[in-house]
């Protein structure tokens, strides 16, 4: 079947970005024609065969290359309670991605090849988003002995992490930086000191000397930030530093970048939505870690992305139950649900200037590829992977909605305005909200 | 006026006329206990349960005391006799709890924001008998009725709080009520024990306790935990006593006037000289008789509090 996306803007970072027709064929994209000129409706002329094309169009509408959340934690295999792959896939298409990178810190650890399979069959299975495992740095995540980086790649494993467990060990990251050059695959850096981080449930600071919880410095993730810099300096490995949250890291990397290190780095929309004043009432929907910070950091991280030290929006979404959640404020599991509240919290970065469409689309499409090396974008022969966007979208968030199997959201009830309305992985409609 | 809390939960969520309220009703409870039959028919047939997830004495026997006293069935459960050992949540125990159509339940637990938790799930009234390192609403007001008892004011004093003010959920609850009632709190202590950003409660901060003891109309000690070694806030106590203490020596410089307060469980010899603790400007002691009288004043307070407890 063929179809024909018409009338939007199609924004593709350094390619394309304009009101263009694209004509998707078996999958994959076919045609890309400027507006009304040739390609048209249903029984029209393609290729010089007439044939059945599904219309959709897209007028006031954002086209994007297919959006990557580059860290997800799907919790199959181990706890299949708070997600599942499939369900996590389908959390991920209605939330416009049709790529996703889920973390390896499953029960048991993505540690080996096996593992990776089993994840790929079971996303095979549910034939959704792309899913790109990551595997993990060290085994059983437990910061003392190398993986097998070569089965992991050659299983299709697409990064490296101990996330959630930094590598506390330096010279066991060293080896894993220089290891994983040799397999050409990125290591990403969940950044935290944990001697530093002691038993800290919250940002250090006026909230939690005010609220009687222990606090985590900003120099608990800065001091490693700082460290896997210099060892990426060291062995000239490719480092993604995750979840960015405070002014120094945020400092640190730029620096980094402008001495030509190549580091990469991501945030989350809860880093640059929300503020450490999210806690109180001991709301245990915004516990995570790292904690949400002070204004200060939020203002550092906005300016981070404005100016592209950082590189990437990823979710970290981290689905947890109620058993989970719903318990003492410093027993409760870190992290929170982000892939069906991403899109719109982004967008809110553009309504507010601080960063354009197109930096919106290079951090959630063009930059996640380039860093885990994936070839996608609005162009003949590329396979159709497309989200479409609808800027004036308003909607109230309603958790109760969610494909997640998980409910844990601080963004419950906020009132939003743009969305994700269509998500396409391969030419396959996985999820459409466009109003007909 | 009226008090139309349901809850006791921090010493923030309370106004001043709240605040004042409760300590002139305590003032009156007081009385009941030196009568020779200490018992007033007030609370009868109202059910309140003593939920202690954290060991303690004082507070739990002040509480038991206090309902007793005002006819109230009261219960106590402990973590170790709850099914919290077989896996329950609190959430589900305080379910469990509220099926039972208990009037006020009396919550300690060592983290942080449990009692809020509580409220929200229960109809039954909760009152905070201390949450982690947040607040101790009514060790505050037994220290506020206690300083007004022996000042006659509280408005303009300088109270002077030392020790570890970052693990001390009794530093910050009377920090927000001694500043909230007008008052001029100074905290002292070594930096590894003073929070981040404590000035925003309010408070000044010194890290020389002579400059702490010097002008203060009140000197409340806190308790040094010896296993705050381990994480590195102190050497040792025996250097604690001789910078942090208040000493025999320390004391002598202290205003003629000064009350010397310690929420307890003492460490004599450790945080305060063993002189001092019995010297004729503590008011330990006058800490603990006062309890009782603040938590029947709130007992009667959050159960309505319509009827007058002399009344009966």
């Amino acid at each position: 079947m063929l179809m024909l996306i018409k009338n939007g803007r199609v924004i593709d970072p350094g390619n394309l970005d304009g009101i263009v027709d694209i004509l998707i064929k078996d999958g994959k994209i076919a045609e890309i024609k400027e507006q009304g000129s040739g390609v048209r409706g249903q029984g029209s002329e393609v290729g010089g065969q007439r044939s059945e094309v599904r219309v959709i169009d897209a007028s006031g509408k954002i086209v994007t290359p297919g959006l990557i959340d580059m860290h997800v934690h799907l919790r199959e295999p181990g706890h299949e309670y708070k997600e599942t792959i499939e369900s996590g896939c389908l959390s991920a298409a209605y939330g416009g991605f049709t790529a996703i990178c889920p973390m390896p810190n499953t029960t048991p650890v993505n540690d080996n090849g096996q593992v990776t399979e089993y994840i790929l069959k079971k996303a095979g299975i549910a034939d959704m988003v792309r899913v790109y495992p990551v595997g993990a740095i060290s085994k059983g995540l437990n910061g003392k002995s190398l993986c097998e980086y070569a089965e992991l790649k050659e299983a299709g494993a697409i990064a490296l992490s101990d996330d959630g467990n930094p590598v506390s060990d330096s010279q066991l990251m060293r080896r894993a930086m220089e290891y994983a050059k040799g397999f050409d695959l990125p290591i990403i850096s969940h950044c935290e000191d944990l001697n530093l981080a002691a038993n800290g449930v919250v940002n250090e600071g006026a909230v939690a000397t005010r609220m009687g919880l222990a606090g985590i410095p900003n120099a608990a993730e800065s001091i490693m930030v700082m460290r896997d810099i210099a060892i990426c300096e060291l062995t000239g490995s490719r480092l993604h530093i995750a979840h960015v949250s405070t002014k120094e890291s945020v400092q640190a990397i730029r620096n980094a970048k402008k001495r030509g290190v190549k580091v990469t780095a991501e945030t989350a929309p809860h880093y640059f939505t929300l503020t450490e004043e999210a806690i109180k009432g001991y709301n245990t929907n915004a516990k995570m870690n790292p904690p949400l910070r002070s204004s200060q950091d939020r203002e550092a991280v906005l300016e981070g992305l404005a100016d592209g030290t950082i590189d990437v929006i990823a979710t970290d979404h981290a689905p947890h139950s109620y058993i989970e959640k719903e318990v003492e404020f410093d027993q409760a599991a870190n992290g929170i649900i982000g892939l069906e509240t991403s899109v719109s919290l982004s967008l809110k970065l553009v309504q507010n200037s601080v960063i354009s469409l197109t930096d919106l689309v290079e951090k959630m499409s063009t930059n996640p590829a380039k860093i885990l090396g994936l070839n996608i974008g609005i162009s003949v022969g590329a396979p159709a992977d497309i989200t479409i966007i609808d800027p004036d979208f308003s909607y109230k968030i309603d958790s109760d909605s969610f494909q997640s199997l998980s409910r844990n959201t601080p963004f419950n009830g906020w009132d939003m305005k743009g969305k994700a309305i269509l998500t396409m992985v391969g030419g396959k409609i996985l999820f459409d909200e466009m109003q007909p | 006026m009226q008090f139309t809390k349901k809850d006791i939960l921090d010493m923030e969520s309370l106004s001043v006329e709240e605040i004042n309220l409760i300590l002139d009703t305590a003032d009156r409870m007081k009385e009941i206990s030196i009568r020779p039959i200490k018992k007033v028919p007030t609370l009868r047939g109202k059910t309140v349960i003593l939920f202690f997830y954290e060991p303690s004495t004082r507070t739990r026997i002040s509480f038991d005391i206090a309902a007793k006293r005002l006819s109230a069935d009261s219960l106590s459960i402990s973590k170790a006799s709850s099914s919290i050992v077989k896996g329950e949540t609190l959430a589900d125990t305080a379910r469990n709890l509220e099926a039972m159509k208990p009037d006020i339940i009396v919550l300690r637990h060592s983290s942080a924001g449990t009692p809020h938790m509580l409220a929200r799930l229960v109809k039954s009234s909760v009152i905070n008998a201390g949450d982690g390192m947040h607040a101790h609403p009514t060790q505050a007001l037994l220290d506020l009725m206690t300083v007004r008892e022996k000042k006659g004011k509280i408005s303009g004093l300088h109270i002077s709080i030392i020790g570890d003010i970052s693990h001390s959920r009794v530093a910050r609850s009377n920090i927000i009520g001694f500043t909230k009632m007008g008052a001029k709190v100074l905290l002292a202590g070594p930096p590894t024990m003073i929070p981040k950003d404590v000035e925003s409660l309010g408070a000044s901060v010194t890290y020389n306790v002579d400059e702490a003891i010097c002008d203060a109309d009140v000197i409340m000690m806190l308790r040094i935990q010896k296993e705050r070694q381990k994480s590195f806030l102190f050497s040792t106590e025996r250097e604690y006593s001789k910078v942090y203490g208040l000493t025999k020596e320390r004391a002598k410089n202290a205003r003629s006037d000064v009350l010397i307060m310690h929420p307890g469980p003492v460490n004599r010899g450790v945080e305060i000289a063993y002189e001092v603790v019995d010297g004729p400007h503590s008011i330990i002691l006058d800490q603990v008789t006062n309890g009782v009288a603040v938590r029947m004043a709130l007992l009667y307070l959050v159960s309505g509090g319509v009827r007058n407890a002399d009344a009966d």
